[in-house]
């Protein structure tokens, strides 16, 4: 039973192609990948100067703060996720492609959370600093944002395919993906909030751990459908 | 850098794609109706018609991107939505957008492409062949949007020479190409009927082939009705 069969095989090499061709692009539009980060790193220094510089009330702010930012940055990169494909036809192919859609959409939505959730993530405890966040709140801001960045970003390629072929999808995006988002914000930001009042955390990353499982296993079915209807017609 | 592999006439006889009674539509309108038709192994197809008139749509429901149609389609004998996956393995389509990608090389967009219809990776003689059958010799790692627009049809016309598909859908495949450029296509067509591959192709230039079919999608217009399944 040690053979490899030539179909896993393949199937392997097919994903590895998408995942290389996909890091290239990410790689050759870098204005793109930075688009999300810069609008990140903004509204976040807008924060002590907009509301006040007091380290007490900054402090209180910083976990809800941080994570609504992440997310509609994510939000913000999420239009494009599947946009590009639509208009230069990439997309019909990978529909009609003898492999699996649903392993192609992971390898992208893996493309994109290395792309913007996972920068995110890391630009992050930099931010904190900026926001007074009190020292017991980085390591739970850390791994929430870890584990809630992939959920985001597998529940956004859901909205994402289902409005790549309109033309301006932008506003309907947001209406679908915004209440997914809610419970991923709520465990998130109070994952910290409970870790800075000195409370276990265990339980809120539980919950967003759970969330990612389920978006990894469902979400991809749910765009492979959406892109199919997409591409057809 | 020509497919050696000859395909095995199973049934020599039955043709490999039927249509009956096939109606398509677009955008809620039907736009023909009434295909009966049989396309054999060794046929290559002139889908021609005004524009508008659903050549795209038809090559659309025939590459098993649009389920928007009645009537039937079948491949080798049995219902097309049946066995999607062996259809596909056995189908090239090109269709308006190409899918390729401005910003990589032709060489990115190939490996690209081959991955996807799950070929071996050691691919990158045959794929610098196949540049090299389209003239793109030398432009290998130049990103395509340094290329000119014929040469960027050129990058996708480029799968044809790696195909081991058995059914090429080639939606206006020669926009943009030069004349030396189409008698090589019409060439490759040519080898490819003779293989045992079909040729499905639309184009508003002459094709100097001998056994090209015509259908003139003008003969099938429907009588404007609507679908009223959703």
């Amino acid at each position: 039973m040690t053979d490899v069969s030539p179909q896993n095989l393949s199937l392997r090499h097919s994903l590895w192609a998408m995942f290389k061709r996909d890091m290239a692009l990410v790689v050759r539009h870098r204005g793109e990948l930075a688009n999300p980060l810069v609008f990140f790193l903004l509204v976040l220094t807008m924060v002590p100067l907009g509301i006040s510089p007091d380290p007490t009330v900054l402090s209180t702010l910083a976990p809800g703060m941080l994570w609504v930012v992440a997310l509609l940055a994510t939000l913000l990169s999420l239009d494009g996720l599947f946009r590009q494909d639509f208009d230069d036809g990439s997309l019909e192919q990978m529909v009609i492609s003898p492999q699996p859609l649903y392993a192609m959409v992971v390898v992208k939505i893996i493309v994109h959370w290395l792309s913007t959730g996972l920068p995110l993530t890391l630009l992050t405890p930099l931010l904190g600093v900026m926001l007074a966040l009190p020292s017991e709140g980085y390591l739970p801001l850390l791994l929430s944002l870890l584990l809630g960045t992939g959920s985001l970003s597998l529940i956004g390629a859901i909205g994402s395919a289902l409005t790549v072929s309109l033309r301006k999808g932008g506003l309907l995006l947001s209406l679908i993906v915004m209440p997914l988002y809610v419970p991923v914000l709520i465990f998130g930001a109070s994952s910290v909030k409970a870790a800075i009042e000195g409370f276990p955390y265990n339980a809120q990353l539980a919950v967003l751990g759970a969330m990612l499982a389920i978006a990894i296993i469902l979400a991809p079915f749910a765009i492979a459908g959406a892109l199919r209807i997409s591409v057809n017609n | 850098m020509s497919p050696t592999v000859l395909f095995p006439a199973a049934h020599p006889v039955e043709p490999l794609l039927c249509l009956r009674q096939l109606a398509c539509e677009r955008d809620g309108r039907m736009l023909i109706e009434g295909l009966d038709l049989d396309f054999n192994a060794g046929e290559i197809v002139q889908i021609a018609g005004p524009n508008g008139v659903g050549k795209t749509t038809l090559l659309r429901c025939l590459a098993s991107l649009s389920q928007y149609y009645q009537g039937e389609i079948l491949w080798q004998g049995r219902e097309l939505q049946s066995q999607l996956f062996n259809y596909r393995q056995n189908l090239l389509y090109l269709g308006h957008q190409t899918g390729i990608k401005a910003a990589l090389t032709p060489r990115q967009n190939l490996a690209w492409y081959l991955g996807q219809q799950a070929r071996e990776m050691d691919f990158q003689q045959q794929l610098e062949q196949a540049l090299d059958a389209v003239d793109l010799f030398g432009y290998e790692d130049m990103p395509c949007h340094n290329l000119s627009a014929g040469q960027q049809r050129r990058v996708a016309l480029a799968r044809l020479f790696l195909s081991r598909a058995r059914v090429w859908v080639l939606d206006e495949p020669l926009t943009a190409i030069d004349k030396a450029g189409v008698l090589k296509l019409a060439a490759l067509f040519e080898q490819h009927s003779k293989q045992g591959g079909l040729v499905l192709l639309t184009t508003h230039q002459e094709l100097d082939l001998k056994q090209l079919r015509k259908i003139d999608l003008s003969d099938y217009i429907a009588a404007s009705e609507v679908f009223d399944n959703d």
